[in-house]
Formats: structure tokens, C-alpha cells, sequence
């Protein structure tokens, strides 16, 4: 079953602890963050981001600090059988988590839907694989399905453009709830690019070994973030947003690059 | 087989990226028919889940293939028409041939087929001394540019209007004009005069219903009706897969096709072709012809692997939404097929390690799943051609596309078993990255063998500190 916070009462725990101060008497399910290897080498700000929003949520948070990769680089390369050496790892070290949360509906799209496909020959894995993935949520999802919070009290003064990530959009169909929570932030105004529903190019590999084509996709992107007139463009897959973070860069535009994580976790 | 030239995807990519006209008519037929689509999908009576239902009447026509085509060969041969099984392109276009000469053609005209530009059709017609003339106005631009087909539906979208007049100036002998009607009020002139001198009509075949036993031809210009009814001799070519078993069955994978192709509810004409004219008919061929290819698909129908591709009714809506098509144009894809569909089927027709550029060269983002009229995953497939590609494959005659990525991902994956390993090789990495060229904390160049991240963009910097790292430092006391 997946563990999940009692949707009537969690508001209301909220505001008592916004409120009185109090703290919740009800132990809470436990969470457990599985972090994307791109987060945790290259952006461990947003795993922190992350971190604050569930906490000032009442959450308890732990975290499997052997983790490394789900696989997906390599399961998408063609090599599962080193995509199983990590799915298996991944499994042995989840196995006895909580609710699991991560910052990237790419990793989660992986663990849901890819897992079923590489053990399809070994029924076993293949169990032990969907009884995890029933209980793993990208950030955004979890927060607005399962705790069924949308405002967090954040604030960010700017005009936010939100990028629909692909496996997160088509894989896992996570579509309103970024933009629900980013419409709840204070002084944020949100503003829809043309094609945010379109790859950025990151692909992985892809960028490496085509970076012709990549960089054709990029620049699109850059360029219909520029044109919704934001000035900061935000996902919830950090591989996109490197990917972009990267092309603005190199074109020397002021755009910032977020993860939704930091802009929930922005106080003024 | 025609030509093919899928070794050169990275090149003619770079080629169509570099290509201004091209990037706005790709712009301009994704803003139109991407959207369009999906906008027809959600429109339907049924809802968008009738491309469910059509993915299992597909899977369920082609579990039954042999047994369907049988059916479709004896209504067609009863109704007076002669249906040929050919294995192989070569067979096609020989059968296509023996039946021009026998019947001292001289000159044919064509509706829209991919499966003959997949065969090679028009240059086996044309060695033999016979004036192909292609009828769609698209085909008709290119063939008179002699060039291929960019798009499936839409094949001379990578030409504007002042391509085209140029074109037309020099080919056609008409008064400069880059007037739409005008330019298409030329080409049908021409093209008239062409129709009715015409000794025989070649098409391809949209749909076959073995119920019934007929094809279905569909066109926006009539031109295909116009193809197969006004020539003394029809001949048919149809890829093995394109049969369904019921009438009803048949309505919905036709309403979908149109959706997808053209955002259409229905074409504009669809013909219904079942042998040559009837005593008493006014209209119709003295001979009909129907020529089933197989041409490869046999092993796809084999493999449950790739089965599901025999299910597209190349329809093109992949191509209209695909991020990678929109930038590249479908002359890259060095095929009859472009875009996601060429991109799977094209490997399993022409070879896979020729075409490994196809099968790489995509990211994965699943827009050609959502816009299938059929629903096709081609992703998944996609994903399994990555497989055979990484280890190799006997029943394919894969051989493994590149040994030190191979050695790369066995390297990490013995580096992701141990974190302290893994923290090991990042502590290395960031250090190692602090000798690279860098401006305001982003690396600007990368070394071998990932040096095309920074050819246009830049990269963020490994951090000092992982994640878990500062976890276990703070959290574990």
C-alpha cells in the first residue's frame, strides 16, 4: 500500500503549526529521499531545497546515503545489463524506505515504468521492483496527490516560465501540478512559453553525441523562454535544467534556472 | 531497394539545421499540424482512447496476417483483379515492370506511395524507358527538382513558395509567380494533360480490408483517383501489414489515419478499390493489380520486439510533433521513412548498425507515443534497437556499435556499486575540473570523449560537496 498522509488532516496540521506553533502529536509517515545523481553531484542545492519544503512540512525525512544511480543513463544507452546492476541496487537500498520522493520525474518515469521492462524476464526483481515504484512520487506530484498541498508559503518576485520536462510530462503525466504550486508563490507571476511541452535536447547522451541537433533544441528552448518575456525559467528535472542553464550561459542572457524545489523553498 | 543513405544522418542534420527555409516550414507545419492533431484526437466522439482500441485492432489483424491477406487475395482475384506476394523490392518492382511492358506502357502516373519510393520504383520504371510522372503536387515539386521526399505526407515541405516558382519558371515554361493558386493552377495543367495520356496508374494502398476485399486510397486532391481510374492498368502496392479484418474495424483505423496525418476527420477523398471496372462501369482500369511487399517485414513480424511497428499506418503525426524531426528535416533520415517512424522502421528494413545514427539519435521524450494515431510505442523501441546496438545481435546481424562505450558503462557500472568508489571518482572528477577553461563558475570546454556538451553551450560544475555527503556530515550525529 502506499503510505500516504491523511489528505483532510493535513492542512489542518499545517495551520496548527503555522499558527499555535505546535507540533504534530501524530508520528508521520516516513520519507525517504532518493536523490538524481545529477542533483546530488552537480545541484545539491536543490536536494536541500527539497529538504526544507518537506521538513516545513512536518515531514521526517531520511535518506540512504549509499545511493548512487537508478540507471537510467545506461538503460537509455542500450546497456541494461549495467542498467540492472543499478536497478538492483537501487531496489536492495529502497526496499525498506518509506515513502520515497525525488527532485527528477525522469529518475521516478525510470523506476515506474523502465524497471518493469528491464527484470520482464526475472519475475522476482520484477515484484520487488513495483512494490517500490507503487510508493515513489517526483516532488511536485507528491506534494499536490499525496499531501495534497499546494501553497507553501513561498515567495519569489519575478515572471517564471515553466518547462514541461518529457518524462515527467508524458511518462508519468505530471502536468498542473508544477504550475499549481508556482501559482501559489507570492509575487510570482507565471507566464506560458511557446512549446513548453518540447524536449530542451538534453536526451543524456544525446547531447553528447549530437550535440548539432541538441544545440538546435536548446536554443529553441532559449529562445521561447526569452520571447514569454521571464526572467527565470523553471522544471523539475535538473537535467533539463542543466541542459538549459547551460545554452543561457553560453549566450550570456541573464534568464535564471531553477528548480521548482528552490523556488518553493524562496522566502522573502 | 532504393537508395539509402542513413549513414549521414549526423551530417544532413547539420545540413538542415543550417537550412533557414527548412526551419521555418518545419516550424510551421509542427505549429499547424502537431497541434491540429492532438486537437483532433481529443475531439473524437469516441475520445482520444479510440487510438487504444486501434492499437489492438492493428495487433489483433497482424496476430492474423497470413490468414487475412489470404482472404484479400481470393476476393481480389475473384472480383478479376491478380494479386502478387513479393518477398522482396526487387520482386515488386520487377512485377510493376513485366506488367507495364506487357501492356506497352509508356507512360504512368502515380499517386502518392512510400512503399514505392521504398522499393524504388519510379528509376527501375524510368531505366526501362517508361516516363514516370508523379500526381501529388507535393511529389510532383520534387520529382521535377529531383529531389526526395522530405516529410511522408507533406513531401515537399522543405520547398517555400518562391522555391517553387523558380521551379516552375524553369520546368514548367510559365510566367514567373509566387502565388499559391496560381503555382497550383500550373502543376494541374500540366499534370492533366499527363492523366489522360496515361497508359497506366501506380499507388500505394492506405488500408486493405480482408472482409470486404478492397483497398482504400485517400487524397486531398483527387489525384489518386484520378491515378487509378483513368489508365488502362492499376497497379496497387501495399506494405504486407496494411490490412485490417472488418469494415468496422477498417472506419476506425481510417478516421484516426486522417486525424493523424492531416488533423482531418476525413480526407478529402478516399477510394474504395476492389478489382478493374465491371462490364457497365463507366469508370475503372481494364486490369487491377495488387502487389504485397514484404520486403523485410516478415523478420519485424517475427520478433516480438518490433512486431508492433507492422501496427503503423505511417499516417506521419509523429513526424509533426517530434523535436528532433522539427529541427532536422527528413532528409536526414537518408530513407523512404523520416522521423520518429523512419527512425525505428528504417534500422529494421535496411540494416541496424547502418543505421545506428537512427536509432541513437533521438532523446527519448515520447511526444511520437502521444501523437500516434495508433499508438505505437516507438520509444520502447527505440530503446530495444539501443540494446541490440549495445551488445550485438546474432538474429539481426547487430554487431556492437562502439566497444570503449561499452567499456565506459561497464566501468561505471562498477563504480555506482560502491558509493565510496563513486565519491572517490567525483572527488577526482572536480578536481580535475578546476584545469578546464571556465567564465563566472561554468565550464566552457569539456575534453574527449564528451567535448560535444560544450560546442554551444556550457556546463555547470561538479560541486564540491555531494548531497550525501553533507547529509551523512549533518544529519548523522
Amino acid at each position: 500500500m502506499i503510505a500516504t498522509i491523511n489528505p483532510q488532516e493535513e492542512p489542518y496540521e499545517k495551520e496548527k503549526k503555522e499558527r499555535y506553533g505546535l507540533i504534530p502529536m501524530a508520528p508521520k509517515p516516513r520519507t525517504t529521499l532518493f536523490i538524481q545523481c545529477l542533483v546530488d553531484t552537480v545541484w545539491p542545492h536543490v536536494a536541500e531545497a527539497m529538504v526544507g519544503v518537506l521538513e516545513g512540512l512536518g515531514l521526517e525525512l531520511d535518506c540512504p546515503t549509499d545511493q548512487t544511480c537508478c540507471g537510467q543513463p545506461a538503460f537509455n544507452s542500450g546497456f541494461r545489463r549495467e542498467a540492472r546492476v543499478a536497478a538492483r541496487r537501487f531496489i536492495e537500498i529502497f526496499e525498506k524506505s518509506g515513502t520515497i520522493v525525488s527532485p527528477s520525474g525522469s529518475c521516478v518515469y525510470m523506476v515506474r515504468h523502465h524497471y518493469a521492462e528491464l527484470f520482464k524476464d526475472e519475475p522476482k526483481w520484477r515484484a520487488r521492483a513495483q512494490r517500490i515504484a507503487a510508493r515513489t512520487y517526483e516532488f511536485s506530484e507528491f506534494l499536490v496527490d499525496v499531501l495534497k498541498v499546494e501553497d507553501l508559503g513561498a515567495s519569489y518576485p519575478g515572471r517564471v516560465t515553466y518547462h514541461d520536462s518529457c518524462h515527467l510530462l508524458r511518462g508519468i503525466r505530471v502536468k498542473e501540478q508544477p504550475r499549481r504550486l508556482l501559482r501559489k508563490v507570492a509575487g510570482l507571476e507565471l507566464v506560458e512559453m511557446k512549446n513548453s511541452d518540447y524536449c530542451c535536447g538534453f536526451g543524456g547522451a544525446f547531447a553528447v553525441k549530437y550535440p548539432d541537433i541538441s544545440a538546435a533544441m536548446v536554443n529553441d528552448k532559449v529562445d521561447h523562454v526569452v520571447n514569454s518575456g521571464a526572467d527565470t525559467v523553471v522544471g523539475c528535472d535538473t537535467g533539463c535544467l542543466l541542459n538549459i542553464a547551460g545554452a543561457v550561459s553560453r549566450r550570456g542572457l541573464s534568464i535564471k534556472t531553477m528548480h521548482i524545489a528552490e523556488i518553493l523553498a524562496h522566502r522573502r | 531497394m532504393s537508395d539509402i543513405s542513413t549513414e549521414k544522418y549526423i551530417e544532413e542534420a547539420r545540413r538542415g539545421i543550417a537550412n533557414p527555409v527548412l526551419q521555418k516550414a518545419l516550424v510551421g507545419l509542427q505549429d499547424r499540424f502537431g497541434r491540429g492533431t492532438a486537437e483532433a484526437y481529443r475531439r473524437l466522439p469516441e475520445g482520444p482512447d479510440l487510438r487504444i482500441k486501434a492499437h489492438e485492432i492493428r495487433e489483433k489483424a497482424i496476430a492474423n496476417l497470413d490468414v487475412l491477406l489470404e482472404i484479400l487475395a481470393d476476393k481480389i482475384r475473384a472480383n478479376g483483379g491478380h494479386l502478387y506476394f513479393a518477398e522482396t523490392a526487387q520482386e515488386a518492382v520487377d512485377y510493376g515492370l513485366a506488367v507495364a511492358r506487357r501492356n506497352n506502357v509508356r507512360l504512368v502516373v502515380k499517386g502518392k506511395s512510400m512503399v514505392s519510393e521504398e522499393i524504388g520504383l519510379n528509376p527501375a520504371l524510368e531505366a526501362a524507358g517508361i516516363e514516370v510522372v508523379e500526381t501529388d503536387l507535393g511529389e510532383y515539386i520534387i520529382q521535377l527538382a529531383g529531389e526526395k521526399p522530405s516529410h511522408i505526407i507533406a513531401p515537399a515541405v522543405h520547398k517555400n513558395r518562391h522555391d517553387i516558382a523558380d521551379l516552375f519558371v524553369q520546368k514548367l515554361g510559365i510566367r514567373r509567380t509566387t502565388d499559391p493558386p496560381e503555382l497550383t493552377h500550373a502543376a494541374r495543367k500540366a499534370l492533366r494533360a499527363k492523366f489522360l495520356a496515361a497508359d497506366m496508374g501506380t499507388s500505394g494502398v492506405n488500408m486493405a480490408c480482408a472482409e470486404t476485399g478492397h483497398i482504400t486510397t485517400v487524397s486531398n486532391e483527387g489525384n489518386i483517383r484520378m491515378a487509378t481510374t483513368m489508365p488502362r492498368v492499376h497497379v496497387a502496392f501495399m506494405g504486407m501489414e496494411r490490412i485490417v479484418a472488418r469494415l468496422d474495424e477498417y472506419e476506425i483505423i481510417l478516421r484516426l489515419l486522417c486525424r493523424g496525418a492531416a488533423a482531418q476527420t476525413m480526407g478529402t477523398y478516399a477510394s474504395y478499390i476492389g478489382g478493374p471496372r465491371r462490364p457497365g462501369e463507366s469508370d475503372g482500369p481494364d486490369e487491377f493489380h495488387l502487389v504485397v511487399i514484404d520486403n523485410g517485414r516478415s523478420r519485424i513480424l517475427a520478433d516480438p520486439q518490433f512486431r508492433e511497428m507492422l501496427y503503423c499506418v505511417r499516417c506521419a503525426a509523429c513526424l509533426n510533433v517530434c523535436p528532433v524531426y522539427g529541427k532536422i528535416g527528413g532528409h536526414s533520415y537518408g530513407f523512404a521513412y523520416s522521423g520518429p517512424v523512419g527512425a525505428v522502421v528504417t534500422p529494421l528494413l535496411t540494416g541496424i548498425n547502418r543505421a545506428k545514427d537512427l536509432c541513437q539519435g533521438e532523446t527519448l521524450c515520447g511526444a511520437c507515443r502521444d501523437a500516434c494515431s495508433m499508438n505505437i510505442d516507438l520509444p520502447r523501441m527505440l530503446l530495444a534497437l539501443r540494446e541490440k546496438l549495445a551488445y550485438g545481435d546474432a538474429a539481426w546481424q547487430v554487431k556492437p556499435a562502439s566497444r570503449a562505450e561499452g567499456l565506459a558503462y561497464r566501468g561505471w557500472s562498477w563504480l555506482i556499486r560502491n558509493r565510496r568508489l563513486y565519491e572517490l571518482g567525483l572527488k577526482l572528477a572536480a578536481t580535475g575540473q578546476k584545469l578546464l577553461p571556465h567564465r563566472k563558475g561554468m565550464l566552457r570546454r569539456l575534453p574527449p570523449p564528451v567535448q560535444g556538451w560544450t560546442q554551444s553551450r556550457d556546463l555547470h560544475p561538479l560541486a564540491e560537496e555531494t548531497f550525501m555527503e553533507r547529509w551523512r556530515r549533518t544529519r548523522k550525529s
